[in-house]
């Protein structure tokens, strides 16, 4: 017998979602003493929709941040060191601003922190386009369960689950009706899953 | 995806996804580092029974840049030509550590019954077999022709079809996988396929296939098409007379100074003439042709490498444990 998934727990509100991404651009000024140098990359897919509402918030705290020419995605499918158990993904396109990130101090943005597998190759990926002064990361959620010694420096919400439960977050700018789903509002919830057929059935989140 | 023999039984699905992956490859070959880890430490064997440089080069640089350990093999002074059969030289390949075999032989059918004998477990990816098929060639003659029409449109290629695009595919039918295979993958993809040749050339119950077929190479420019594939003249495998000499394949067939000037008055502004190489000038194209901006060539060269990695990159993914939810957190039973 399959355990159905029972129904999903909402821990982070729209709202909730906003000021916390709020805070984390503070923050990311307040570590960097202001915007220079500030490069921000999201990783696909939910990262890449966060990313671009941290540029927009740092670029209204600080006019002379300029979002569209600091902000771009990074691509960390081929870089994975899963790819022989998964199935094959298609990888997403790397989108970098047009002055590089040579010497820039590079923020990476993701949805959910989890073993940090993820991070690893995202830094073995900026690696291979460029070297940057720095990198920082920024997550939403941070749920727990490092396998690597990797932390995020800015961090929307820490969410300490078990690994029976998934972390799903839902954002306008893929889940809503512009995207793929028929979400109406940004929100985290957590879902108890008991066995891996309920993740598939349920579908991606946490990966 | 396990094996990529033919492009007949590939899904529009496969498809796009194939070209969606070579799209993010053939960025790497644009920046400075042109190497990704994806396949570090699996071996790729290229597996040639029969003479080849382009296609075999163009899938060692693509191994080699997903960081693959390439082994290149030819049927020429090697056990092959000692008398060693397919099933012992893939076994022995197999033994080294090869865990694709990229393969080109002469048989029609032969990367199929090698993916299909239980001969081996590596994945088998079709480099041309005989006259049946040439996928990868299909897939970037595909690739180039939907960078074509995004160009047109103004759009990104990602995702993608080829829908009402109109191809001229001119020339030895009979003999060519490469006409075969893009035959069946332009079609998936939403194109329209004429084929222009001499009866003699073109294969018998060529009527069933989803294509028109034009015995007038002029016709079939008149009616300006998208873009125009000249096919090789396979002399090694002409063994009978099929056209009566070169001069008059050449004044019917070939892509002449005056069809190229009829192409451009008659043909979409933008049409592209395109040949998978290498190129008999004189033969089947003239130089003029050969050096126009509409041909596509050197493009289909870069391409390929870039659907060849993604191929590579297809198939030898989730070889471990095939059926494994991908999206399960498995991470724990990793280190």
């Amino acid at each position: 017998m399959q355990a159905e998934p029972r129904a999903a727990r909402t821990v982070l509100s729209a709202s909730d979602i906003d000021r916390a991404l709020t805070r984390i651009a503070h923050e990311i000024l307040e570590a960097n003493r202001g915007p220079e140098g500030i490069v921000v990359l999201g990783i696909p897919r939910r990262g890449v929709p966060l990313a671009e509402r941290i540029a927009a918030k740092l670029e209204r705290i600080e006019p002379g941040f300029d979002a569209s020419a600091a902000t771009g995605q990074l691509d960390v499918t081929l870089y994975r060191d899963d790819l022989r158990r998964s199935t094959a993904r298609t990888p997403a396109p790397t989108r970098l601003p047009d002055s590089g990130i040579d010497g820039a101090v590079v923020v990476l943005v993701d949805d959910v922190l989890f073993s940090g597998r993820t991070i690893r190759a995202a830094l073995d990926a900026l690696n291979d386009v460029g070297r940057p002064a720095a990198v920082r990361l920024a997550v939403l959620v941070d749920r727990g369960h490092r396998e690597l010694p990797i932390r995020a420096d800015f961090v929307g919400k820490n969410l300490p689950t078990s690994t029976a439960e998934r972390v799903q977050v839902r954002l306008l700018e893929i889940d809503g009706p512009a995207g793929t789903g028929e979400v109406t509002e940004d929100a985290v919830a957590i879902t108890d899953i008991t066995d891996a057929a309920a993740v598939t059935a349920a579908g991606e989140g946490t990966r | 995806m396990k094996h990529l023999l033919s492009t007949q039984d590939l899904s529009l699905a496969d498809a796009l996804r194939i070209l969606d992956t070579a799209e993010e490859m053939s960025a790497v070959s644009g920046r400075e580092v042109k190497k990704l880890p994806a396949l570090r430490g699996r071996t790729v064997v290229n597996l040639f029974l029969e003479d080849s440089t382009r296609t075999r080069i163009s899938f060692e640089a693509a191994a080699k840049r997903l960081s693959a350990d390439v082994i290149n093999f030819s049927g020429k002074g090697s056990s092959v030509s000692k008398g060693e059969s397919l099933k012992d030289t893939v076994q022995t390949l197999e033994a080294i550590g090869a865990d694709a075999i990229v393969m080109r032989h002469w048989g029609s059918g032969a990367a199929a019954q090698l993916a299909g004998s239980g001969w081996i477990s590596s994945s088998v990816v079709n480099a041309g077999d005989g006259t049946h098929e040439h996928p990868t060639q299909a897939l970037l003659d595909a690739l180039t022709l939907r960078r074509h029409l995004a160009r047109r449109n103004g759009t990104g290629p990602r995702g993608t079809d080829l829908a009402g695009m109109r191809v001229v595919i001119v020339g030895d039918i009979l003999h060519s996988r490469v006409a075969r295979s893009n035959l069946w993958l332009l079609t998936t993809l939403g194109a329209e396929v004429t084929l222009a040749a001499p009866p003699t050339l073109m294969p018998v119950g060529v009527e069933q296939w989803p294509c028109r077929v034009t015995y007038s190479l002029d016709d079939a420019i008149a009616a300006g098409p998208d873009a125009v594939m000249m096919l090789r003249v396979q002399s090694e495998r002409m063994h009978e007379a099929f056209f009566p000499s070169a001069a008059e394949y050449t004044r019917s067939w070939g892509l002449t100074d005056d069809r190229l000037a009829l192409l451009e008055s008659a043909g979409a502004p933008d049409a592209v003439i395109m040949h998978p190489g290498p190129m008999n000038r004189g033969l089947e194209i003239s130089a003029a042709a050969a050096d126009s901006v509409r041909n596509t060539a050197l493009e289909q060269v870069a391409n390929g490498v870039s659907v060849r990695m993604a191929v590579l990159y297809l198939v030898l993914s989730g070889t471990d444990h095939a059926g494994t939810p991908a999206l399960v957190p498995t991470a724990r039973q990793e280190a």
